[in-house]
């Protein structure tokens, strides 16, 4: 996992329709989620290295710690050269 | 067959009464029917007619290369803007084209099913839509199933995943599609949705090709299309004009106020263009300088006497309420924009900070819905800071103009049935 891991990026998304401002989100990966005055989550919207292991973490954190099940995960693989 | 140089098309031989089928297929008579459909339709540049402007043949292609022995033909005839009256005007003259094109499309797809969604709340569309159906299944029963929807009339039950999900679902709800292209889906069955009007321009493609239908419109844009003027003209008309049209022919033709204020373009999710423009030819290309499109064909005529950010507010507050309140940032958002607009039309207390509210609020929101209701509303209020900025410093100033006393408006919104919803806590 590790080595693979290293390679490509990620994005958080989020399903606005199932997504109800819990808010937990945020408090789980403040460095990728920001919340609007509504409660609602801003995500950040380029990519993040997946090398970057700190991050990662805490976005797997947010992902499963979201009430709703709104958030994925969305791995962004680089295309190889043939 | 049809003159290729001369208008009108789609409204060809109509009367008050909606063609027969006998009619229309006197009227269309077809010496050489198209033989390979999908290439003509590639060929013929047909962009789609309900406001995003997608190339019709790129999506028909798309939906063939789908698997799935269970697809559908969805005609989209919604009509969700207060302000169009296109398709109601369309079906109730020439269904039969309409239905045509449906056909030709669910045989390029390979589609058993064709569904027609007309809002119930039209009751005489309804009934020409029933007729036709009734003459065509009478006429034959191969080809695929016709049927008449009728969902209720709501803004965003005419958005393409809403539209699906009630066919599907009986839920007339937009649904969250985060990677584009998405195909949708009704049971397991692919669906195309196109707009009524799109399908009565394959309808005459299928009939007498891309080469006829290219002599008409611009090489990127070609054809004609329908454009509902409305606001301060003699009456409101759905006018066809030939793409590529400049703007004021298009107003003169419609019998509109001769020198205007602005003219909102594309519909409530649309943006407001000045006078100063009106020469711009009317096709997408040439409008998307001044980031404007032709949307869904609406043109809304607002006169120097009126004031734009009443206007602006009227439309945004019915937006705010004609969200489906699935997401958040819609459902929260958008009433607070309509609230930011009111304290700037009719200027009680703090309107500076309420414009730096709108600007910081359209930034926050956009592009946070699962469908596009929010971005349009956020692309409507941005060309209205941008077309009415002298107004909108003197209503901030507190020297609000005479138009905004008025009651006389332009842009015609539905009244809020549903107002007491807008606070929503």
């Amino acid at each position: 996992m590790g080595v693979r891991r290293r390679s490509g990026a990620f994005i958080l998304q989020v399903n606005p329709i199932l997504c109800d401002g819990f808010g937990h989100c945020a408090e789980l990966a403040p460095e990728l989620v920001k919340t609007d005055e509504w409660g609602y989550p801003i995500l950040k919207s380029d990519p993040v290295p997946l090398a970057d292991a700190g991050t990662y973490e805490s976005a797997r954190y947010a992902e499963r710690g979201c009430p709703r099940q709104a958030l994925h995960i969305h791995r962004i693989s680089e295309k190889k050269p043939h | 067959m049809i003159d290729p140089h001369s208008l009108p098309r789609l409204m060809h031989a109509t009367s008050e009464r909606p063609l027969t089928l006998a009619q229309h297929e006197t009227a269309f008579a077809s010496t050489s029917p198209v033989t390979s459909l999908l290439e003509e339709l590639e060929a013929s540049g047909l962009t789609g007619r309900g406001g995003a402007g997608f190339p019709t043949g790129r999506k028909a292609r798309l939906l063939r290369e789908q698997r799935g022995h269970n697809k559908f033909m969805v005609v989209n005839a919604m009509e969700g803007e207060p302000a169009s009256h296109k398709d109601q005007t369309l079906l109730s003259a020439n269904p039969h084209l309409v239905l045509d094109g449906a056909e030709y499309l669910a045989s390029i797809i390979g589609a058993n099913n064709i569904a027609v969604c007309v809002a119930r709340d039209n009751p005489s569309v309804v009934n020409h839509m029933t007729r036709a159906l009734h003459e065509r299944t009478r006429r034959s029963l191969r080809g695929p199933k016709l049927e008449l929807h009728t969902p209720p009339w709501r803004y965003v039950a005419g958005e393409e995943s809403a539209l699906v999900h009630w066919l599907d679902d009986n839920e007339s709800l937009p649904q969250y599609r985060p990677n584009r292209p998405h195909i949708l889906k009704i049971g397991h069955g692919p669906a195309l949705v196109d707009n009524a009007e799109t399908c009565a321009n394959v309808g005459l493609i299928g009939r007498f090709g891309a080469q006829w239908y290219r002599s008409l419109g611009t090489a990127d844009n070609p054809g004609s299309t329908l454009v509902s003027v409305t606001g301060a003209v003699g009456h409101p008309t759905v006018v066809e004009v030939e793409l590529g049209t400049p703007l004021r022919a298009i107003l003169d033709t419609a019998g509109a106020d001769p020198d205007p204020q602005a003219v909102l373009l594309g519909g409530y999710g649309g943006s407001w263009l000045s006078a100063s423009h009106l020469d711009a030819p009317y096709d997408n290309e040439a409008l998307k300088p001044f980031g404007v499109s032709t949307g869904a064909g609406v043109i809304v005529v607002l006169p120097k006497n009126a004031c734009g950010i009443v206007e602006t507010q009227r439309v945004v507050r019915w937006m705010a309420n004609e969200s489906a309140r699935q997401c958040g940032p819609c459902a929260f958002g958008l009433p607070a924009l309509a609230e930011d607009l009111t304290h700037i039309a009719h200027p009680s207390r703090d309107p500076q900070g309420a414009r730096q509210r709108l600007i910081e609020r359209c930034a926050v929101i956009e592009g946070r819905g699962a469908c596009r209701h929010p971005d349009g509303v956020i692309r409507f209020v941005r060309s209205a800071l941008d077309v009415f900025a002298a107004d909108f410093t003197e209503h901030v100033h507190g020297s609000v103009c005479n138009g905004s006393r008025s009651t006389k408006h332009f842009a015609s919104v539905p009244s809020l049935e549903r107002e007491e919803e807008l606070v929503w806590e």
